[in-house]
């Protein structure tokens, strides 16, 4: 009885069906799962940006399909003021920006990184300026900036009269251009401080200890251990950040439009302006299109320059 | 987004003819001629309407309740809906683009202009009402018939002008009874404003409304134009260059900052007595007069045209919403007898008072219209629609007009002069330069 039962049981195993043996191959499995996310990906932004490119290079306009017409848009930029103009302040922009966020980012997270009484509560608290709207926080600063109702000037001349007339913070173009980037700058500085925070605290505190017993100052201590480790994370949050300072738009747009006279246009602005409220399109397009090489640049310079030293990969620094 | 059903209407009308009863009696002093618009309904018709949203709140009540009545009389499901105004022409883009969407789009003056091969020709509705209601007014003419032509391809609902807005005890200082129309004795108030600390100010910032309709009185007052009637460039002139002079000594006598001004920053300058003399809609006023804190402001404020200068009729346009008809809506003939029916005199001098003024009648009869008498200080606005200008005169209305509008072209040359970044004749050459890339293929 056993055996035959035994026997029985061994001619029970099938092959498996066709369908089966399909779902266990491996490379469609991965075709599959991949499926959804390169689906997504190729309907927002491959296509998004193929067709931006593509119009870039066409005359079309609101209302009006276009035909091809090869660079006569960038030809026209090239000798647009204003279009320089706005290439000009991006790149001002960005940069200085970006240093501020960093320089008084990093002292932020050097300080929350000490003991302090709160800490987590601190921590939470200073992360506000990042997750409030950025339309919210732009029309916080356009008050603020505002050449008749604004608090700074009320402080100063009302309050401690040390001056006899108003700021006039946006109606000239280098006040302007400064005002917008203390904005930006402002509501970078969490998210610069909290990233290199996380950085900060992977760092072993042994190596601290070991270097106060061989009798490091703070200075060295933070340029011999801080800095070095801090590196990578300070490359991918630097990548970051100068991409989206140079692709700042709702700042700008929500309290000067790029004014006065043109002056604080950024690209990613003027390309919104000629494009939809001025109806040009194409011309938008390709002041779009003509950021991508300057993103490019900032990713691989910061990527070249930061990232790939050999200390990453537990050697010594070139 | 609102979806009327016909219950809803039943009520909504029902609550209208309460509110507003008063409203639509005054409407039979509207004179109205015989004439017949024959537009056979057709059957199980349903109808969707894109408008602006409301700038005071009446515009908004009234428009629902007089689209529920026509639901009512004819049957047909009218849904409306309101965008922002700066949403509003990319929508109407999309419409005339993709051929489906709304029936109908009130949108901006030059809108029917650009997209005319999309739409329905309104030439029978235009000439009934026109017939109805004692003609049209210059700028419903302009905005509603195709450039050159006798063909209507828009029906215009109404216009809002930007006049002198001041406070008569300032000007009353300042040793004037009223607002000069030569540009000397102007410039002279505004000097002698500021010396009283009562500035005058206007906003030269990238600025729609207030931004255009200044930089716009400058150059026209001075007999300036950006392009002629034919559609040429034409900013680059003696004429323009005088006006500039012109605006960068009126720059002087005005509080700092206008050249960042906004929309609204004059209003609330103003409502805030940091200005004495500006130039706006009819808002303005009536959120100083229904507001118990300005209510003494509202008393003191008047209106007036903007100087004439050297052209003779105030150098203002009319902020205009436009209707169109898309060639793709299934049920013309309904669109048509709505248009028609929201124009008549029992739907329109409601929402005509209960706006305040604010959307002026582009139709002769309404010169009737209870509303102007309502309060002496409006009567500025009751010829809206019969100034002479329009964005991008002398030339077309076209697509090009718009842009060089929505660029801030004119704008942007003023504020360059007015800021000192460049002379006046830089200025006008780099406006030239600029209209001209707009105006290429036209």
């Amino acid at each position: 009885m056993s055996a035959t039962a035994t026997a029985a049981w061994k001619n029970v195993r099938q092959e498996p069906s066709w369908l089966v043996r399909l779902f266990d191959w491996k490379p469609l499995l991965v075709f599959l799962c991949l499926l959804p996310a390169v689906g997504l990906l190729l309907v927002f932004l491959t296509y998004p940006l193929g067709l931006g490119i593509w119009l870039a290079f066409t005359d079309t306009m609101i209302g009006r399909g276009g035909s091809w017409v090869g660079l006569e848009n960038f030809e026209y930029l090239a000798e647009d003021p204003v279009f320089w103009n706005a290439v000009f302040y991006s790149v001002f922009y960005t940069a200085v920006a970006t240093v501020g966020k960093f320089a008084l980012g990093l002292w932020l997270a050097l300080l929350l990184n000490q003991h302090l009484p709160f800490k987590s509560l601190i921590r939470a608290i200073v992360l506000l300026p990042w997750i409030t709207p950025t339309v919210l926080s732009a029309i916080a600063f356009w008050w603020i900036y505002d050449p008749q109702f604004s608090i700074v000037s009320y402080i100063v001349v009302d309050v401690l009269g040390l001056r006899t007339t108003y700021f006039d913070f946006l109606g000239s173009a280098w006040p302007a251009r400064y005002s917008l980037i203390a904005a930006n700058i402002w509501r970078g500085i969490p998210f610069v401080a909290i990233c290199l925070l996380a950085g900060l605290q992977t760092i072993s505190p042994s190596l601290y200890e070991a270097a106060l017993l061989d009798g490091a100052t703070a200075w060295q201590r933070f340029t011999q251990i801080t800095v070095p480790l801090l590196m990578p994370i300070l490359a991918i949050v630097m990548t970051f950040s100068i991409i989206f300072t140079f692709t700042d738009f709702q700042l700008v747009y929500a309290i000067t439009r790029g004014g006065p006279v043109n002056s604080t246009h950024l690209m990613a602005t003027l390309a919104f302006q000629r494009g939809i409220p001025g109806g040009q399109l194409a011309e938008g397009a390709a002041i779009a299109v003509a950021m991508i090489p300057f993103l490019v640049f900032a990713t691989l310079f910061t990527y070249f320059g930061m990232a790939r030293r050999k200390w990453q990969q537990g050697e010594g620094n070139d | 987004m609102h979806v009327i059903t016909r219950r809803e209407a039943l009520t909504l009308a029902g609550a209208a003819l309460a509110a507003s009863a008063a409203a639509r009696q005054a409407a039979a002093q509207i004179p109205a001629a015989e004439a017949s618009l024959n537009l056979p309904v057709e059957s199980g018709a349903t109808l969707r309407i894109l408008r602006p949203a409301r700038f005071v709140e009446p515009d908004e009540v009234l428009f629902r309740e007089n689209t529920a009545r026509f639901q009512q009389q004819t049957g047909v499901q009218v849904r409306v809906d309101f965008v922002g105004w700066e949403d509003i022409r990319a929508q109407t883009a999309v419409t005339a683009n993709t051929g489906s969407g709304p029936d109908v789009v009130l949108g901006w003056a030059e809108d029917p202009h650009i997209f005319v091969d999309k739409l329905v020709e309104l030439t029978d509705v235009a000439e009934y009402l026109g017939k109805r209601y004692g003609g049209w007014k210059f700028l419903g003419e302009k905005f509603g018939k195709r450039n050159g032509t006798n063909n209507w391809i828009g029906i215009p609902f109404g216009g809002t002008s930007g006049p002198v807005v001041y406070r008569e005890s300032a000007v009353r200082e300042a040793g004037y009874s009223g607002i000069p129309t030569e540009h000397d004795k102007f410039l002279d108030l505004c000097r002698k404003l500021r010396a009283a600390n009562k500035p005058a100010g206007f906003t030269l910032g990238n600025a729609v409304g207030d931004g255009n309709g200044y930089a716009n009185w400058l150059v026209w007052s001075h007999g300036g134009f950006l392009v002629d009637e034919a559609g040429k460039v034409a900013i680059n002139s003696k004429q323009t260059v005088e006006a500039l002079k012109y605006a960068a000594e009126l720059q002087k006598t005005f509080p700092p900052g206008t050249l960042s001004w906004s929309d609204v920053s004059n209003n609330r300058a103003y409502a805030a007595n940091e200005c004495f003399l500006t130039q706006n809609g009819v808002s303005l006023y009536f959120a100083l007069k229904n507001d118990p804190a300005t209510a003494a402001i509202a008393a003191d404020t008047n209106h007036a045209p903007m100087p004439a200068g050297l052209v003779g009729s105030a150098p203002q346009s009319a902020l205009t919403i436009n209707a169109m008809l898309f060639r793709h809506s299934r049920f013309p003939n309904a669109a048509k007898a709505y248009l028609a029916f929201m124009m008549e005199r029992e739907q329109y001098d409601p929402w005509l008072q209960k706006c305040l003024g604010y959307w002026a009648h582009p139709l002769n009869a309404y010169d009737r219209s209870a509303v102007w008498n309502s309060d002496p200080k409006l009567a500025v606005f009751k010829d809206s629609m019969n100034n002479r200008f329009w964005n991008g005169w002398k030339g077309p209305i076209n697509q090009a007009a718009a842009a060089a509008t929505a660029e801030y072209v004119m704008v942007q040359m003023c504020a360059a002069v007015a800021s000192g970044q460049q002379t006046p004749e830089a200025a006008a050459r780099e406006a030239d330069r600029r209209a001209r890339r707009y105006y290429r293929g036209t």
